[in-house]
């Protein structure tokens, strides 16, 4: 991928920022994510809720099945790989995605190196959970980096730890001398240059949305009072009593994310939540994979 | 006075940042109580037209917007927000503030993988480096609007009266050329 590319795939990052993304299996559950307000959907076979239920193996979701909910919906289409399957990647660079999530919540195809993200042209999301994890995706080439929190769970107290390490960390190098960066990027085994970054801007060179658990919108405002560029919604729509209604209150509270009264109403009356479980509850620890 | 930047969704921050340079004031316009601060210019943002849509007419926005637009508040759109100005979208059946009378396309230039940047001439300002992100291009203007750029000799500027539309993203280098010429309208 040449820099000008890059600098493309950034910018597409910057236009879904204020913006949820959602999780879609359908062509009907993306044309009501749409019509919902969604800025981009996630097309998979299964949403991570029902990926924990199945267990065994994850994979990339069957390209027909990717390429008829691009002709449903006008906005952008975002599909997930394997950490570490460059071969899923380069199918889906193929089907023309427009964003490719490396994703935790699928398998792990390589349990030591991710994708060497310099060698496309379609722009790569990844997820991270703490400031170190965020620059070593960036390095390898992520356009866009999201919180992993724990998905499938509803649960969002993931999402909020990961948030939340990552902005402790960027303040401490914010405030770092500039000798002691060296050792900063040695320590997060990361390039000088990124935590250079870091340290004059006080944030991460590419956008940064928060995913993994968000179910409502009190969790969406949430998340982004701390600091979100947007989020993902994944199981906690289509997994809840009312999808269309939630979509749509989880959109205009990530818009009106400081109003409380208008949060409020927002709440009201939207059917069942997604029932969740919480992360001492379950065996698979998605957030621990690709580090 | 100061110009409100329309802030339901999109890259409303860079255009902020941009006017802040310039020693121009801004209010981020979230919702309709916004609608009533004092400003006297309008930035529409690049984002998603669809998003962007739908809250403006959910959150009570769009009425009073559009009869600021008519009235003659000087505009600036970028990308989605040209495609809210388009009096008609030819692959969409959803039109919004219809006061620009231009035709417009959106995804033009398909996915993402056909986005592009391109340093083209503008008429009064001369090159221009334009990103252009799963962007939208004029296929067809009224009489009465000026094409200020063609790119592949598609139109991909106009103005008329005092809105200014653009199909790529100035907000988004650090030529603040465009962001003149609109606080000059």
């Amino acid at each position: 991928m040449d820099k000008e590319q890059y600098k493309l795939n950034r910018e597409l990052a910057q236009m879904l920022k204020g913006g949820v993304i959602m999780d879609v299996t359908t062509p009907e559950q993306a044309k009501i994510a749409e019509e919902a307000g969604a800025c981009a959907v996630m097309a998979l076979e299964r949403i991570p809720a029902d990926i924990r239920a199945a267990g065994g193996v994850s994979r990339m979701s069957d390209p027909a099945m990717i390429n008829c909910i691009q002709e449903t919906v006008s906005i952008p289409v975002m599909a997930k790989c394997r950490i570490g399957h460059f071969a899923e990647a380069q199918i889906l660079e193929a089907i023309e995605i427009d964003y490719i999530d490396e994703s935790e919540v699928l398998s792990p195809a390589d349990d030591i190196y991710h994708i060497d993200k310099t060698q496309f042209r379609v722009p790569f999301v990844c997820g991270a959970k703490n400031l170190g994890e965020a620059l070593r995706r960036i390095n390898e080439g992520a356009a866009m980096i999201r919180t992993k929190g724990e998905p499938g769970t509803g649960d969002v107290v993931q999402a909020v730890s990961h948030m939340r390490m990552m902005n402790s960390a960027i303040s401490k190098i914010t405030s770092m001398r500039d000798d002691e960066l060296f050792n900063e990027a040695k320590e997060l085994q990361v390039p000088y240059e990124l935590i250079k970054y870091v340290h004059d801007n006080g944030k991460l060179p590419v956008v940064n949305f928060a995913a993994g658990g968000i179910a409502t919108p009190a969790d969406a405002a949430l998340m982004m009072q701390l600091g979100a560029d947007g989020v993902f919604v994944g199981s906690g729509i289509f997994m809840s009593g009312n999808p269309a209604k939630r979509a749509e209150a989880i959109v205009k509270s990530v818009t009106n994310y400081k109003d409380a009264k208008m949060i409020a109403e927002l709440s009201k009356n939207l059917g069942e939540a997604m029932v969740g479980i919480n992360k001492d509850e379950i065996t698979l620890l998605m957030a621990e994979r690709g580090i | 006075m100061a110009t409100g930047i329309l802030a339901v969704q999109g890259a409303f921050i860079e255009h902020e940042h941009i006017l802040n340079r310039l020693g121009a004031d801004t209010i981020q316009l979230r919702q309709k109580s916004d609608l009533y601060k004092d400003f006297d210019r309008l930035i529409l943002p690049g984002g998603e037209s669809t998003v962007q849509g739908k809250l403006l007419k959910d959150l009570g926005m769009f009425d009073i917007l559009k009869e600021k637009i008519e009235s003659g508040m000087p505009v600036l759109a970028t990308c989605a927000g040209l495609i809210l100005l388009a009096e008609n979208i030819s692959n969409d059946t959803r039109t919004y503030f219809q006061t620009l009378p231009i035709t417009v396309k959106r995804n033009a230039y398909g996915r993402q993988l056909g986005s592009f940047h391109y340093n083209g001439d503008i008429k009064g300002l001369g090159t221009f480096p334009m990103e252009f992100i799963r962007a939208p291009y004029i296929e067809a203007a009224g009489d009465n609007v000026e094409i200020l750029a063609y790119v592949h000799n598609k139109a991909v500027a106009a103005r008329y009266k005092k809105q200014l539309g653009f199909s790529f993203h100035p907000e988004l280098c650090s030529d603040n050329r465009i962001h003149k010429m609109f606080l000059e309208l």
